[in-house]
């Protein structure tokens, strides 16, 4: 990295998996500091940006939520190959936790039957079309049983000040580097 | 009596005698992480999470159920020791169903406690995701076998301090469950007199009060302790 030694902008990424986005808000409960993070970062890809493809050499993501489903599953695998840090974001991503609460009730037909036809008020069905719901699969896993995780950041969700003093040191360890 | 002496982490230590390592340590203010002991109550080694190295054995001991003996040479935070804790820990989260967030006991739970204290920052078994039944049939408490780590404390403390035995054990592995009164809702349970003594020992979200919702249900396991010094020593203060 030392061409661009003084011009080093560490490129950060936050994901959102099968979560119920409180991590993020507890992101975006860092109000003012979100500045100062834009001073020393790129923010790349977001659910809170209008990124569509997560895009090469990201130096740090933070991933939220549980893998639940293959839209999950070939998003998380695709963070994993461009990513060098990629931290597993609350509990979702780290247990399983709510998320996983289907894993109990056995195959993902039993909880699709339950949410589209026992509880629903109109017009009962399951719906097929994998662009609309996501196919899901067989259990709900946390990141680790599926990609190499670097960092845990438990919490439900983690608080705003956790979630600084982990970007800072993943940046800071980054910027060692240099 | 004579008192014992032993060495613990290289310190030249005395304990009581009839002491157990556990209390030994203890006593010279030594921490053994622990689970199923509870002062007041008989000792099982039912967790393993007090295991301790004794030199000139090959073999880990539960600091809770070994004796004290003269001369012992006792370590209680080697590397080996930490693995197996952490190992202990992983297996008793992948185990059942612990959603510490939506639990009744999150931040008063010892389990979590042991967990922080371990440093353990997630479970690299797979999670077993067991089909487990909360019984709510009593009028005042409540059993959620998601959380149970099968520590006996509630076993022990129903039968030697309030004499009822509603609890016990019933099934083998994976198929183990606390039962109260031959298999019946602990709610038909006609030798249970609700004294609230299995919600306060049980060290995790398991038994809960009637009405407590997420992080409300504190126990009280010092109140287990209180009640046998009491009982046994006289000793009527807290
Ligand atoms: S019993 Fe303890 S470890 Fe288990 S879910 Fe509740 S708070 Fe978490
Ligand atoms: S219900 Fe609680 S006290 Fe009883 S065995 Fe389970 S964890 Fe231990
Ligand atoms: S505390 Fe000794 S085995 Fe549980």
């Amino acid at each position: 990295m030392s061409p661009q030694k003084k011009h080093f902008r560490p490129r950060i990424a936050t994901v959102w998996l099968a979560g119920c986005s409180g991590c993020h808000m507890s992101f975006l409960d860092l109000d003012e500091w979100l500045f100062d993070l834009a001073e020393i970062a790129d923010v790349v890809f977001s659910p809170i940006a209008d990124v569509k493809e997560y895009p090469e050499n990201v130096d740090a993501v933070l991933v939220e939520g549980a893998v639940a489903n293959e839209d999950n599953l070939e998003l998380i695998r695709k963070v994993r190959a461009r990513t060098k840090i990629l931290v597993a974001f609350g509990d979702c991503a780290v247990t399983g936790n709510v998320t996983a609460l289907r894993n109990p009730l056995g195959g993902p037909e039993v909880f699709l039957e339950r949410a589209y036809v026992q509880e629903a008020d109109t017009q009962p069905g399951i719906p097929r079309d994998h662009s609309v719901v996501p196919e899901l699969l067989p259990r709900v896993l946390p990141l680790h049983q599926v990609v190499k995780v670097d960092a845990y950041l438990r919490g439900c969700p983690p608080s705003p000040a956790a979630i600084r003093d982990l970007l800072l040191s993943a940046l800071g360890g980054e910027k060692e580097k240099e | 009596m004579k008192v014992t002496t032993l060495t613990i982490n290289g310190e030249l230590v005395s304990a009581s005698p009839g002491a157990t390592v556990l209390e030994a340590a203890r006593e010279n203010g030594i921490r053994i992480p622990t689970l199923c002991a509870l002062e007041g109550l008989s000792t099982v080694g039912a967790c393993r999470l007090c295991l301790v190295e004794v030199k000139g054995s090959p073999r880990l001991q539960p600091a809770c159920v070994t004796a004290a003996d003269e001369g012992m040479e006792v370590s209680t935070d080697t590397d080996r020791l930490r693995r197996y804790r952490s190992m202990i820990l992983e297996l008793l989260f992948a185990e059942r169903n612990h959603v510490c967030p939506v639990c009744v006991a999150n931040g008063h739970c010892e389990l979590q406690d042991r967990a922080r204290q371990a440093g353990m920052d997630h479970v690299r078994l797979p999670y077993q995701h067991p089909d487990l039944p909360v019984d709510i049939t009593h009028a005042r408490f409540g059993v959620d076998h998601n959380r149970c780590i099968l520590c006996t404390r509630c076993i022990r403390v129903c039968d030697e301090l309030e004499g009822a035995h509603t609890w016990d054990l019933a099934g083998r592995g994976t198929n183990a469950r606390v039962i109260t009164d031959l298999n019946q809702p602990w709610g038909d349970a006609v030798s249970c007199t609700s004294c609230g003594k299995c919600a306060e020992a049980c060290p995790t979200g398991a038994i809960f009060k009637q009405g407590s919702t997420v992080g409300e249900m504190e126990h009280r396991s010092d109140r287990i302790r209180f009640i046998s010094a009491a009982r046994a020593r006289k000793e009527w203060s807290p």
